[in-house]
C-alpha cells in the first residue's frame, strides 16, 4: 500500500518560477517515495545551492542543504554514518558538473549507495542565466552574449566512462518515465546518477519544455543495460534525438560492502563505545 | 643526569626506525625522554635527524648541545659536529671517520654485510650506543619484539649484540629504573584521544604534518569499528565530516594550513547549521606550500576569522601529548554540547615530537553527546533550530524517531530549518549562534602560569612552545631572575582573568611565538588593550629550545 503523497508535503513558500520543471521533479519524487512506502524520517535529502538545491525545503523528509558544489560529500558522510537512511541528492547541473565536478568524479568511484538527481536545465538558474557545463555550444546566455565558446559536457558518457553503476536520463515532463527511473535508482545498490532534463522558463529560451518534448525519445525497453559499449553509443546521441532511460546498470560492491564491519555491523550511529574501550591501545606506547 | 643524542642521515636510510627503537630502549630503562624530528620534504636522500634527550627527571624540550651523534652520512657530521659537547662522541662508519676528537669510527657496514644484511648497520650502531651509555641488555628482547617484524627480528638482535661488543661504557646514566611510562608523540596522542572520545568517522586528505593522525586512526578502523575515509580533497574531507556529524556520529578531520584554507568555506557551514565538528589544524610554515615538514605558529590570526561571515568558534591550542590527549576529548564534548565548531591548533613540533609521560587516565573520561533521547515535544514539525532560553536547540539524530524529520540549512533559516529572508529571524538566529560564546566563557581554561609570583618579566606563549618556555623560565628563576610565563591553551574565546592579573604588575611583557607578526600579542592587544613590550619571535621553521629562549631574553629584553 502506497503512502499518502501528502505525507511529504511541507508548508511554506516555494521560490521557484511558475512553470518551472523543478515542480514536476518534486511531484514525481514525492509520488515515488510514497509508492515505495519510504517514510519521511527514513529519507535524507541532501543538496547544494541553486534552484534545484532548494528541493529539501519543499519536501517533508530529513534534509541537509549544504554548499554550492558540495552536496555529494555530506551525503556520503551521512550515509556512512547511518547506512539505514535512504539518501537522495538533489542538485543542479552547475552545482554537480561545475563546482562539484571533483566530488562527482570520486564518488562515482566510491560507489556509495546514493541516488543523485541532477536537475539539468542546461543553465545556471539561481544566478540568473549564465551558461552551465551542459549549455550547448553557441547558445546565447545572460553572460555569454555572443554564444558559449566551450563544448558542453555529456554527463551520461562521463558517468559511463567513470564506471558509474547506474546511469540514467529522464525529462521532468515525462513524469511516468521519471518515476520509473527513480524507483529503479532508489532500489539500485550503489551510486545512481539520474540526469533529469528540465525546462527553465526564465533563462533557457532554447531548451524549452516543448523543445525537450520534441527532441527526446525513450530508449527501447529491450536495451541491454549491462552492455557498456551500447550504452556509450546511445550516450553519444543528441542532435538526432535525445535518448531517455536507463543506459547502464550493473551491480558492483559499494564502499560499505567493502568495509566489513560496517556492512555486517550496525550503522555507525549505533556503535556502542566508551573511552575505556580505547584503553587497550595504550599498549602501543608502553 | 641528562644526555642528548642526535641520529642523522638521509631519508630512506631507516633513521626513523632506528631512532624509534633507540627511544624505546631508553624508555625501557626507566628514563624520561623527549625526542623531536627534523626532516625534509623528500622520500629519499636529503638530511633528516631525530634528537633524543633523556634524563632521570621530566623533560619538556630538546637541548642544542649533544653528547652523542650517530652519523649515517657525511652531511650529519658537517651540520652537527659543532654541537657536540666536550667529552661527547660521534659514532659513524669507519669510512666516514676522520681525525676529529671523539670520533668513533666503527666497522658498521662491514659487520652488517658479514651478518648478511647491509640494512642492519644502524642497529649495530645502536648496540654500541647502548653500551656507551652503560645500559644492560636485560629486558631489551621485548623492545625488539615490538619494534621489528618477525622476519628481520633475529638479525637485528644479532646486530645489536655485535655493536654492543665493539665499545666500552663511557657515560654514567646512574641506576636503571622500572619503566612505568608511555612514550607517545603529539599526533599519536591526538589520535588516541579521538578514539577514546568516541570519534566514529574521520575523513581527511594527507598533508604533512597532520597525516600521522589519519594513519593511526586508520590502523585501528577494523578493531574499533570506525570509518576513516581518504577524501578527494580537503573540501570533501570537511563536508563529509559535517554530513556524518549531522547524521549523528562524532566526526573529525585534520589538516595543515593549505588544506585548512580549502576548508574555510565549510567552517561556516558547520557554524550556520550548528553541526558539531572538531577540526585539527597542524601548522607548518606558510604561505602556500611553505616549509612542508617544518614548524610554525603562523595560522593563528587566520583561523580566528577563517570563513566569511560571523560564526562562533572555539580555538584550543595543544601544548604537549598529554595535554593533546585530554583536550581532544574536551573539544569533542564541547562541540556536541554547544553544537559548535572547535578548532584544535597544533603544529609540526607538537605532532612529531614524542615524550614519556604517565599512562593516560581513560577512566575519568566521558563521552557526552547531548542528543535528544526521547521523542521531541515539537515532533509534528520538529524545530531543529528552536529559539531556546540558553540558545542551544534540541538535537535529534535524523531517522531515529518515526515522524520526526531534521532539516539543516546553509542559508539563513527559521526554527524549522527552512530558508528565510526575515530580518527578525536573522537577528534571532545570529544571536542564538553567537550567544554560545557567552556560555562557553564560563568553562574556559585559563592559561597556566609558570614561574615566580609577582614577576618582573611576564612571558606570553601558547600551544607547543610551552615546553621550551617552561624550561627557560625554570633556568632563569634558578638564576634569580623574577620571570614567569602565561601559556595559553584556550585561545578563543580568550580567557582574561590570569592575563589581567599578571599583566597588571609586570614591568615587561614579552610574547614568545613562532611567527613573524606576533599574532598572539596582536590578539591580546585587540581584546584587552594590553600591549606586549617585547617579542621573541622565530620563523625559521625550527622549533624553539629553552637555551635559545634564555639567550635571547638576556640579549634582547633584560
Ligand atoms: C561557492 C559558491 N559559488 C557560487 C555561488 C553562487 N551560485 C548560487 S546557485 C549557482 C548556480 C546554480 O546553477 P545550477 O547548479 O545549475 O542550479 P539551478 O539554479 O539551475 O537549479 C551559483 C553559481 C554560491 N552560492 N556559492
Ligand atoms: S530560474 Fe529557471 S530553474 Fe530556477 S525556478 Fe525559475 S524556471 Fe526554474
Amino acid at each position: 500500500m502506497a503512502l499518502d503523497i501528502k505525507t511529504y508535503d511541507m508548508i511554506g513558500d516555494n521560490a521557484w518560477c511558475p512553470g518551472c520543471g523543478n515542480f514536476d521533479i518534486l511531484a514525481v519524487l514525492k509520488q515515488t517515495l510514497a509508492d515505495l512506502e519510504l517514510a519521511p524520517h527514513e529519507v535524507l535529502m541532501v543538496s547544494g545551492i541553486g534552484q534545484a538545491a532548494k528541493t529539501p525545503h519543499y519536501i517533508n523528509a530529513n534534509g541537509f542543504n549544504g554548499l554550492h558544489g558540495r552536496a555529494v560529500p555530506p551525503a556520503v558522510g551521512a550515509k556512512l554514518a547511518n547506512k539505514d537512511l535512504q539518501v537522495i541528492i538533489s542538485t543542479g547541473d552547475g552545482d554537480t558538473y561545475g563546482e562539484g565536478g571533483n566530488h562527482l568524479l570520486h564518488n562515482i568511484r566510491r560507489n556509495v549507495d546514493l541516488v543523485h538527481i541532477v536537475h539539468d536545465n542546461q543553465v545556471y538558474g539561481l544566478t540568473k542565466g549564465q551558461g552551465s557545463p551542459t549549455t550547448s555550444l553557441g547558445q546565447i546566455t545572460s553572460m555569454q552574449l555572443d554564444g558559449v565558446k566551450v563544448n558542453p559536457l555529456n554527463p551520461v558518457s562521463m558517468a559511463l566512462g567513470l564506471g558509474c553503476t547506474f546511469v540514467a536520463r529522464s525529462f521532468s515532463g515525462a513524469r511516468e518515465h521519471l518515476s520509473g527511473v527513480l524507483k529503479e535508482a532508489i532500489k539500485h545498490p550503489g551510486y545512481a546518477l539520474v540526469d533529469v532534463l528540465q525546462n527553465c522558463v526564465s533563462f533557457n529560451k532554447v531548451n524549452t519544455y516543448k523543445w525537450y518534448q520534441d527532441h527526446t525519445y525513450f530508449i527501447d525497453p529491450d536495451h541491454d543495460r549491462t552492455d557498456l559499449q551500447k550504452a556509450f553509443k546511445l550516450a553519444q546521441e543528441w542532435e538526432q534525438g535525445i535518448p531517455l532511460g536507463i543506459f547502464y546498470k550493473v551491480e558492483r560492491p559499494t564502499l560499505i560492502d567493502r568495509i566489513p564491519w560496517l556492512k555486517e555491523g550496525k550503522p555507525l550511529i549505533d556503535r556502542a563505545w566508551t573511552p575505556q574501550d580505547a584503553k587497550r591501545f595504550l599498549a602501543d606506547f608502553q | 643526569m641528562e644526555y642528548s643524542i642526535l641520529v642523522g642521515g638521509a631519508a630512506g636510510q631507516g633513521i626513523e626506525t632506528l631512532a624509534g627503537a633507540l627511544e624505546k630502549i631508553i624508555k625501557a630503562k626507566g628514563f624520561y625522554l623527549f625526542s623531536n624530528k627534523d626532516y625534509m620534504s623528500r622520500v629519499r636522500g636529503g638530511h633528516n635527524f631525530t634528537q633524543i634527550r633523556f634524563s632521570d627527571s621530566p623533560l619538556t624540550g630538546y637541548w642544542p648541545e649533544l653528547d652523542i651523534i650517530m652519523a649515517f652520512d657525511a652531511e650529519t657530521l658537517k651540520l652537527h659536529s659543532e654541537r657536540l659537547k666536550k667529552g661527547g662522541y660521534i659514532i659513524c662508519d669507519e669510512k666516514l671517520a676522520g681525525e676529529k676528537p671523539g670520533l668513533l669510527g666503527l666497522p658498521l657496514e662491514k659487520s652488517a654485510k658479514e651478518l648478511g644484511n647491509p640494512r642492519v648497520a644502524g642497529t649495530i650502531a645502536m648496540g654500541a650506543v647502548a653500551k656507551l651509555l652503560g645500559f644492560s641488555t636485560e629486558g631489551l628482547e621485548e623492545v625488539f619484539q615490538k619494534e621489528y617484524k618477525e622476519k628481520i627480528r633475529e638479525i637485528n638482535i644479532k646486530a645489536f649484540h655485535e655493536g654492543y661488543q665493539m665499545v666500552t661504557p663511557l657515560f654514567d646514566c646512574g641506576p636503571e629504573k622500572e619503566d612505568r611510562q608511555i612514550l607517545i608523540s603529539g599526533n599519536q596522542a591526538l589520535a588516541l584521544g579521538a578514539l577514546a572520545g568516541g570519534v566514529a568517522f574521520y575523513s581527511g586528505y594527507p598533508m604533512t604534518p597532520s597525516t600521522s593522525i589519519m594513519t593511526y586512526l586508520s590502523e585501528k578502523q577494523a578493531e574499533t569499528g570506525i570509518v576513516v575515509e581518504q577524501a578527494e580533497d580537503e573540501i570533501a574531507a570537511i563536508n563529509m565530516a559535517i554530513g556524518a556529524s549531522y547524521a549523528g556520529v562524532r566526526a573529525m578531520t585534520a589538516t595543515s594550513g593549505g588544506g585548512f584554507s580549502l576548508m574555510t568555506e565549510a567552517l561556516g557551514l558547520a557554524g550556520i547549521t550548528e553541526t558539531p565538528l572538531v577540526v585539527i589544524n597542524s601548522m607548518r610554515p606558510g604561505p602556500a606550500t611553505g616549509f612542508p615538514t617544518r614548524t610554525e605558529q603562523g595560522d593563528l590570526s587566520f583561523i580566528l576569522s577563517a570563513g566569511h561571515g560571523e560564526i562562533p568558534r572555539m580555538v584550543i591550542s595543544v601544548k604537549n601529548p598529554e595535554d593533546g590527549f585530554y583536550q581532544i576529548q574536551r573539544a569533542l564534548n564541547l562541540a556536541d554540547k554547544y553544537q559548535l565548531l572547535v578548532i584544535v591548533l597544533s603544529d609540526q613540533f607538537f605532532g612529531d615530537s614524542s615524550r614519556t609521560c604517565l599512562p593516560f587516565d581513560f577512566d575519568s573520561l566521558k563521552i557526552e553527546r547531548y542528543l535528544q533521547k526521547d521523542l521531541p515535544e515539537d515532533h509534528e514539525h520538529h524545530l531543529r533550530y528552536r529559539l531556546t532560553e540558553n540558545g542551544i536547540s534540541p538535537r535529534v539524530i535524523p531517522g531515529k524517531f518515526p515522524g520526526v524529520t531534521v532539516l539543516a540549512d546553509s542559508d539563513e533559516h527559521d526554527e524549522r530549518g527552512n530558508i528565510t529572508e526575515s530580518a527578525e529571524m536573522r537577528i534571532a538566529m545570529m544571536e542564538k549562534r553567537m550567544n554560545k560564546l557567552k556560555l562557553l566563557q564560563e568553562e574556559l581554561q585559563e592559561p597556566e602560569y609558570l614561574g615566580v609570583e609577582n614577576p618582573q618579566y611576564l612571558c606570553i606563549a601558547w600551544g607547543s612552545t610551552q615546553g621550551p618556555v617552561q624550561e627557560a623560565i625554570e633556568i632563569l628563576n634558578k638564576e634569580g631572575i623574577a620571570i614567569g610565563a602565561l601559556v595559553f591553551g584556550d585561545i578563543w574565546p580568550l580567557p582574561l582573568k590570569n592575563l589581567e592579573k599578571y599583566a597588571a604588575h609586570a614591568e615587561k611583557i614579552i610574547n614568545i611565538e613562532q611567527n613573524y607578526l606576533g599574532q598572539m600579542a596582536r590578539l591580546i592587544r585587540q581584546e584587552t588593550g594590553i600591549k606586549c613590550t617585547d617579542s621573541i619571535l622565530k620563523y625559521d621553521g625550527r622549533p624553539f629550545n629553552a637555551y635559545e629562549i634564555v639567550q635571547r631574553l638576556k640579549k634582547e629584553v633584560f
